[in-house]
């Protein structure tokens, strides 16, 4: 199951050449880049480990994928995606997040369904991949 | 006609005679606007050209690997290192070399920290922010300590080594110092001497040019001198080059500096009113003739005013 969250989430994964063009298209725009993971990969799951800092001083995109590449070599086989944040309006606000590195199998989630009062049911979504614990969800081939 | 600036390498920016014209209009500011600097400006015309029939090789399909421009500018100070690197940066934007032209200036204090584990960071984050653009590091030397074996210098090169040889479309590095210090420097680290590829030598000004570089201050400030002021000035430089701590153009910059304190200061003195253009703009023989270099008994102790 392919996730998607985040800008071009119904696109094919993007080539380096692509995240390239869109961190450059971000950081015209004067968006500052972050780059963050996690192996949770469920959908209310905001908080995302950061990589390092924000980039807020990065002029050009080759200093963004330095540190892409320095993430993925340390996190391999997880999510990871970039955020660009829009601060002109005086507040942080994510203008452009997608994932650029995802786990090569991504089990995806398991609806449960709870019954309570008067035949109404609760329903959640859990990832299977949470079933292990942090650091042991997703194996890459080893 | 340089409408368009070259943005990417691979051919389609602009066109061969719009290149070649936007390279010679370069060159020639750079003739007009730094004055002497006969092997900077030569080197930089290499520079230049290689750049340029490396474009059109690619346009024609042959391989032009992307050049390695990591420079080392030595040379004692106020020769012109930080101008002709901020110059350079603009050169290899336009270019087409360098993607966003920037200079970011670094000392040892920027790159080195001061606690294990604190130099890597530092250093990349340096790194990045020079990405696209030029890192000027001034007096590169301090890098390098060899009497403390436990200093985190060592640490800082090793990663600016990795990404100078991994990364040099993105980013040129310029290391500056004094000629003899960075001599001992690239012996500590032949690694880094073998990859910056142009060691440029910035040779110290004449008193003629030191002339003409006041004279082009002046300009650009809308002032000028009168000439008395202009023998006055002449007489200084020769007295001022003789003393120590001399630092070419910028001791020129200073003395300038003062020259329009004086100035202002005579004017608002004087009775004259209205004061016409002409006086706001002309520096006068009083005012240089007013600095403690052009006093006979002072000059031994004298290194500002």
């Amino acid at each position: 199951m392919h996730l998607t969250q985040g800008t071009f989430s119904y696109l094919p994964p993007l080539s380096d050449e692509q995240i390239r063009a869109q961190v450059d298209y971000a950081l015209e725009h004067g968006w500052p880049v972050a780059i963050e993971y996690t192996d949770d990969p469920h959908p209310r799951n905001v908080y995302w480990n950061m990589w390092e800092t924000p980039m807020f001083e990065a002029r050009d995109a080759a200093a963004v994928m330095l540190e892409l590449e320095r993430c993925r070599k340390a996190n391999p086989g997880i999510y990871v995606r970039l955020s660009a944040f829009d601060r002109s309006k005086g507040r942080q606000t994510t203008a452009l997040s997608f994932i650029v590195d995802r786990p090569a199998e991504e089990p995806g989630f398991g609806l449960e369904r709870t019954d309570f009062a008067d035949r109404q049911i609760k329903y959640t979504l859990r990832p299977y991949a949470t079933n292990s614990p942090a650091g042991r969800r997703y194996s890459h081939g080893d | 006609m340089a409408t368009e600036e070259p943005r990417s390498y691979n051919g389609v920016g602009e066109s061969k005679p719009g290149l070649d014209a936007a390279v010679r209009e370069i060159l020639a500011r750079l003739d007009t606007e730094l004055v002497g600097l006969k092997p900077v400006k030569t080197r930089i015309r290499e520079i230049a050209a290689l750049l340029v029939i490396d474009r059109m090789r690619r346009e024609e399909g042959l391989i032009a690997e992307s050049p390695s421009l990591h420079m080392c500018f030595t040379g004692n100070p106020g020769t012109g290192k930080t101008t002709v690197a901020m110059r350079m940066a603009e050169i290899l934007r336009r270019l087409g070399y360098s993607r966003k032209g920037h200079l970011v200036t670094v000392t040892r204090d920027d790159l080195v920290g001061q606690y294990v584990g604190h130099t890597a960071p530092k250093t990349r984050e340096v790194l990045k922010r020079a990405m696209g653009g030029v890192l000027f590091i001034d007096e590169a030397y301090y890098l390098y300590r060899p009497e403390n074996e436990r200093d985190y210098g060592q640490e800082a090169i090793e990663i600016m080594l990795q990404i100078m040889e991994n990364n040099r479309e993105d980013l040129v590095v310029i290391l500056a110092g004094y000629k003899d210090r960075m001599d001992r420097f690239f012996q500590g680290n032949p690694g880094m001497k073998s990859r910056i590829t142009h060691h440029i030598d910035f040779p110290d000004y004449t008193a003629g040019e030191l002339m003409e570089i006041a004279k082009l201050m002046l300009a650009q400030q809308d002032y000028r001198l009168s000439p008395e002021g202009e023998n006055a000035l002449g007489q200084y430089i020769a007295r001022r080059m003789a003393q120590p701590n001399f630092a070419n153009a910028r001791s020129i910059r200073n003395a300038l500096e003062r020259a329009r304190l004086r100035q202002a200061a005579r004017l608002l003195a004087s009775s004259e009113r209205p004061l016409t253009r002409d006086a706001l703009m002309t520096l006068e023989a009083e005012e240089i003739m007013a600095s403690r270099v052009m006093d006979e008994s002072k000059t031994k102790t004298a290194e500002h005013d």
